[in-house]
């Protein structure tokens, strides 16, 4: 039976060779003897004898044959077949112990950010006149809470994020729901782990603190410099919000130091320097770290990035990352959290029968208790998987996670970055194509890209500074 | 490995399974041995092709026939049949068929009376 090349995505770094192997998602690196060995199969398939003849003239017979062994034992070569093997679908069991829980605690904002999937042109859920109350109840929250922990398995720690709308609008709810989760899941014997999102408008001194003091992880949705900033993140009449957000964000990073802070990017066809986003965010600002991710829109949107604009925004995302390799190689921290949460999952060896945790570990509670497939569903009636109240529609997840499995997304079976992408968020792919379970495929270039860059910056690392990588050997990464 | 390196955790986690096993006794078979357990740290190893598998195949020797087995089916077919599955997969009676062997009176003369059934 002739050998030939399984599915695998080679690459290079610190002058060796590399092979991430699809689908186990394992990273190996090659000696000459693997490399000639995976390189005359390349040509075509041949049999066992043949290779070892054929490479005999440059390396000994049984050290090819060890070699063979090997990559076959890895799954890197295998014997030819007809045709292409099906994925394997495994669904996962039910039900799926909840880790996230994510409570839009307002659909009310005081932004007006043009782009914005909640209000713009974009929206799923009717959030001016739907049936969806603008702020969520104390006894929704409680409700949620409950749902959170009753759900949470055997899991010891439950995550509780906070979303919005603005989230701080309804900072009372916020506020006493912490408490009382607290203490609910010290009688249960567990720990909840608090987090929010905010435009960072509303930041007082007293709910600063009151942040700091309850260890509440905060991020920060912001643009970048004023001029960046005040293009889409604005108030009702127009009027830009950098010189609200700055300062407060400034006393937040000075005051609430038991939890990194990170900011989160949008980026629009009109975002150019990326590289100067993050130094104004870092630098100027002080943040920990800080997250891009290209806006959500329907593509005939003046602010969708195109083909051109994704091809800009990998470039310039590369020369952050080698910026990240250089800092990493001299073991320091740098924030560009995008580089940071991709080199964990390829440590980990991450292979995703879905994009995200959204219906699986966590779901979204809309303001009126709606139980979602994550914070951008939440309220939905279309994608309701429940409610607070009467708990998880246990046969409606399990329909979803049925029919988004990354197994009937044809488009993905012959790319290597699946393990990895999953067919990328369901939001995006809702608003793009009206359906989750449709794959973007306006990003596969753009992921690939990125995917290969963040390998390339892994191999490097692996060789030139290895103890590096220990740190997402510890649970939770940070 | 020699040629291949490991280098993420999911490369260990394929290396560390291709390595060669060490204690020679591993993979023996625990499932007839007399005594106390002796190898009380591992998961019992199941052979290939016994009756908790579909394997058609058991019930002839290699000349094609039954009268080289160690114990012929015809001869065991009511032990198989009622009380115990092994060695060779017979419909059972208890929930599956009660009547199968209704037409049998002795195994060793009357065995070609019973049919097949299919599941």
């Amino acid at each position: 039976m002739p050998l030939q090349l399984r599915e695998f995505h080679p690459f290079q770094a610190a002058g060796r060779r590399f092979v991430y192997l699809v689908p186990s998602a394992a990273v190996f690196a090659l000696d000459d003897t693997a490399s000639a060995v995976v390189d005359a199969l390349d040509r075509g398939p041949r049999t066992r004898s043949q290779l070892v003849d054929e490479l005999s003239n440059r390396f000994g017979r049984s050290e090819l044959e060890e070699t063979v062994s090997e990559l076959l034992g890895a799954r890197t070569i295998g014997e030819a077949v007809d045709g292409t093997e099906p994925l394997s679908r495994n669904l996962p069991p039910v039900p799926f112990p909840l880790t996230t829980l994510v409570l839009n605690v307002t659909n009310k904002c005081n932004l007006s950010c043009t782009y914005c999937y909640e209000y713009g042109e974009d929206r799923i859920v009717d959030t001016r006149d739907g049936k969806q109350p603008a702020f969520m109840s104390e006894e929704t929250a409680r409700q949620s809470v409950e749902l959170m922990l009753r759900e949470s398995g055997s899991n010891k720690v439950a995550h509780l994020t906070f979303f919005g709308g603005e989230t701080l609008l309804n900072f009372p709810v916020l506020k006493s729901t912490i408490a009382y989760a607290r203490r609910r899941a010290a009688e249960m014997g567990k720990e909840v782990d608090f987090s929010l999102t905010t435009n960072g408008t509303l930041l007082r001194p007293e709910i600063i603190e009151f942040l700091a003091e309850n260890r509440v992880g905060v991020t920060i949705s912001i643009d970048g410099p004023r001029e960046i900033q005040d293009q889409f993140r604005v108030f009702h009449d127009g009027t830009g919000s950098y010189d609200v957000v700055a300062p407060r964000i400034r006393e937040l990073l000075r005051r609430h130091r038991t939890r990194p802070i990170g900011a989160r990017v949008t980026l629009t066809s009109t975002t150019s320097d990326i590289r100067r986003i993050f130094r104004h965010l870092t630098g100027e600002i002080g943040f920990w770290e800080v997250g891009f991710a290209p806006v959500t829109a329907s593509p005939n949107r003046l602010y969708a990035i195109d083909e051109p604009g994704f091809d800009h925004v990998l470039a310039q995302f590369r020369e952050l990352a080698g910026e990240f390799l250089d800092y990493a190689i001299a073991d320091r921290h740098h924030g560009f959290s995008n580089v940071r949460d991709t080199l964990e999952e390829i440590h980990k060896g991450a292979s995703k029968a879905y994009p995200c945790g959204a219906g699986l570990g966590l779901l979204g509670v809309s303001t009126g208790g709606d139980v979602a497939l994550c914070h951008r569903f939440a309220g939905s009636d279309a994608h309701k998987l429940g409610s607070v109240g009467d708990g998880i529609d246990r046969r409606a997840q399990s329909d979803f996670l049925a029919r988004n499995h990354i197994a009937d997304k044809t488009d993905c079976s012959k790319c290597w970055a699946r393990p990895l992408c999953a067919g990328g968020c369901y939001h995006e792919a809702y608003t793009r194509y009206g359906a989750t379970t449709h794959p973007n495929l306006h990003y596969c270039e753009w992921i690939r890209g990125w995917t290969d860059t963040c390998l390339q910056i892994y191999g490097e690392i692996s060789e030139r500074n290895p103890k590096f990588l220990k740190q997402f050997d510890e649970p939770g990464g940070l | 490995m020699k040629h291949l390196k490991s280098v993420n955790r999911k490369a260990a986690m394929v290396e560390q399974d291709l390595e060669p096993k060490g204690n020679p006794q591993e993979g023996d078979v625990v499932a007839l041995q007399q005594g106390p357990p002796q190898q009380p740290q591992q998961s019992p190893h199941f052979p290939l092709g016994c009756s908790l598998q579909f394997d058609p195949g058991w019930e002839v020797d290699s000349s094609g026939g039954t009268a080289g087995l160690c114990q012929p089916v015809e001869r065991d077919l009511f032990d198989c049949h009622t009380g115990c599955y092994w060695p060779a997969q017979v419909p059972d009676q208890l929930n599956h068929a009660p009547d199968w062997t209704g037409k049998c009176a002795a195994a060793q003369k009357d065995w070609r009376k019973i049919d097949l059934i299919f599941p």
